[in-house]
């Protein structure tokens, strides 16, 4: 498949190794940060005036979802701010690397028995559980972030490289599955080069930069997952075989190797969430939505145990059915844990497309909420750039549906067309028929839930 | 080869053509007297009662907003028509249900943690885009699974 290296581009280079750019936009971003936690605290208690609820769950969710994740993949976590402060305090240095190169490196290894991103989905869910608490009261918000922050600043002084990013931060699990399907890519140009050469200064580090923060070994690389975009290797890489490319989306969206159980948890886990949000916070039904606050009440138990029942024992045992299904209809070489592995990759164009058409209803009739908390962050009646005033005014609902029309008839399609690859690759094309029908089935709930 | 391409190609087009039937045809819209209808819809913290109104396009609503606690608005989707109400007191909404499908009302006055999720829905003769979406979204499978490639 064709590649267009950005790294031609005139000046690329220059911007993407300096660590000014970074520097400045995650400096920035940590300073938004902190003041969403200082208004969570200390700001109006109602949550549309207040920016750590607009600017966060409004905002930044938007925009992660509708565009950095499906164009740049992990492109937020290369300038996420979170991270930043145990960076530093691991790096012990705040620009640069020390003159060793390899600070990162220092702490201990995260236990291998869990390398992997379960810690992450449990992470997830948990946060789910308490999501219409959270979405709502800056206070709840503030706590979450400051919380992220320290826990980030503490497994960063305790183990080694970004461990928190790469095996906890609740946000950063789904964006890596996601980023398999994006445009953009890093690789290296050679891997001959890679394999020759002996320092390996890309994972290890050098005077130039540091090791690779997300414990990644880029000579390998031939998924986005776990590479966080950080440029560390563009920077250490002596022989400048580190490119950054646009490919074809989900280029190497290759489910036919398939992907581990955690991996393909955190799909069920996205699919059942979108459709429980959805159903919570676009539905009309108050019921649910006072059982999602009510926390610790009898109603919420219910949506509680509704919600992890969905996420991790309905979707994940309705689709295991479906594969059992497409295994009897045409067996192939591969057991039913791997088939089943296989062909849940299906579902990560469809539970992004999911989250796309709901995050299209949120933003378009919330965030003209952005407007009056720019203005006045805290809700302490400032104006500061005279847009206080300014009333709330949902935009384009109606468009809003046939986008999402667009949106969930593509994903179904993605998936279609992935399910088909996989079942031509395993030789077992029938296969594809049970698969399609549970996606499609699904695509049904989510038109019924944005549209119905 | 050639036949293969061909066939690629006649499938892509009958696909396309069948996209666009099942976006744009035209289908039978039931055919009623259009009729004044009224409907008292009691607002509180975070719920509409009735959430859902169902009407037959053409129909003449009228909304008689109330509120059980705090104030409470009510901003029509699709229709961009806006009322509030003040506990006690009952205000009217008055349209002409032209335009047919799904449409949600949300609270328009801040009324507390879930004022942006209370919402209900008005149901406007049959919904023909969650049809045409369901009609669609078979098409992109079968388009997704065909096998036009060796």
């Amino acid at each position: 498949m064709t590649r267009i290296t950005l790294n031609s581009l005139p000046g690329f280079n220059f911007w993407v190794k300096s660590r000014w750019p970074q520097l400045i936009i995650r400096a920035a971003l940590l300073g938004g940060f902190l003041i969403a936690i200082l208004a969570g605290f200390f700001g109006t208690q109602v949550g549309n005036g207040n920016i750590s609820i607009v600017a966060v769950w409004i905002a930044w969710w938007a925009a992660l979802i509708l565009v950095a994740v499906p164009i740049f993949g992990r492109g937020w976590c290369s300038v996420c701010p979170i991270p930043m402060p145990g960076e530093w305090l691991q790096n012990k240095a705040v620009l640069g690397p020390p003159d060793s190169g390899s600070s990162s490196k220092s702490g201990r290894r995260f236990p291998k028995k869990i390398h992997n991103i379960w810690l992450q989905n449990g992470a997830f869910s948990a946060l789910a559980l308490f999501s219409v608490v959270i979405l709502t009261r800056p206070i709840v918000t503030g706590w979450i972030l400051l919380a992220l922050i320290l826990v980030a600043v503490g497994v960063s002084l305790v183990y080694e490289r970004r461990a928190f990013c790469r095996y906890l931060c609740p946000v950063g699990g789904f964006i890596g599955l996601y980023s398999q399907l994006a445009p953009l890519e890093l690789r290296v140009a050679d891997s001959s080069i890679c394999a020759s050469h002996k320092e390996k200064s890309c994972y290890r580090g050098n005077d130039q930069g540091f090791g690779c923060p997300w414990d990644v070994y880029p000579g390998g690389l031939t998924a986005n997952t776990n590479c966080g975009l950080c440029m560390e290797c563009l920077r250490t890489c002596e022989y400048d075989n580190i490119l950054i490319n646009l490919r074809s989306s989900g280029d190497n969206f290759s489910q036919v190797r398939g992907q581990g159980l955690d991996t393909s948890f955190k799909a069920f886990i996205m699919l059942g969430s979108a459709m429980i949000y959805s159903a919570v916070m676009l539905g009309p039904w108050s019921e649910l939505k006072d059982a999602a606050y009510q926390i610790g009440s009898l109603p919420w138990w219910g949506y509680a145990i509704a919600l992890l029942a969905l996420t991790w024992v309905a979707l994940p045992g309705l689709f295991y059915l479906t594969t059992r299904a497409a295994h009897k209809l045409t067996p192939s070489l591969r057991n039913p844990k791997q088939t089943f592995n296989i062909y849940s990759g299906v579902l990560v164009p469809l539970s992004l497309t999911a989250w796309i058409a709901f995050s299209l209803s949120f933003i378009f009739a919330n965030g003209s909420y952005l407007w009056p908390v720019l203005s006045d962050p805290f809700g302490w009646g400032w104006n500061l750039f005279g847009t206080a005033g300014i009333d709330w005014t949902p935009y384009l609902t109606q468009f809003v549906k046939l986008l999402q029309v667009v949106v969930l008839t593509a994903g179904l399609f993605w998936a279609a067309r992935k399910t088909r690859q996989a079942a031509a690759v395993m030789k077992a094309p029938r296969q594809a028929l049970p698969v399609t029908i549970f996606t499609t089935f699904v695509t049904f709930i989510l038109l019924w839930l944005f549209i119905g | 080869m050639s036949y293969m391409r061909s066939s690629k190609y006649l499938f892509l087009i009958v696909i396309l053509l069948a996209g666009l039937l099942v976006a744009f045809i035209p289908l039978p819209v039931p055919q009623n007297e259009p009729a004044h209808r009224i409907f008292y819809v009691d607002s509180r913290a975070f719920a509409f009662t009735p959430a859902e109104i169902k009407v037959n396009q053409g129909d003449r609503v009228t909304i008689k907003l109330t509120s059980s606690d705090v104030v409470h608005g009510l901003y029509l989707d699709g229709y961009n028509l806006e009322i509030s109400a003040d506990p006690g007191q009952t205000n009217e909404l008055s349209f002409t249900a032209d335009q047919a499908g799904s449409f949600r009302f949300r609270c328009s006055v801040t009324c507390g943690d879930l004022h942006p999720f209370m919402i209900g829905k008005l149901k406007v003769g049959p919904n023909q885009l969650l049809w045409r979406g369901a009609g669609l979204a078979i098409l992109a499978a079968l388009a997704g699974v065909w096998k036009f490639r060796q």
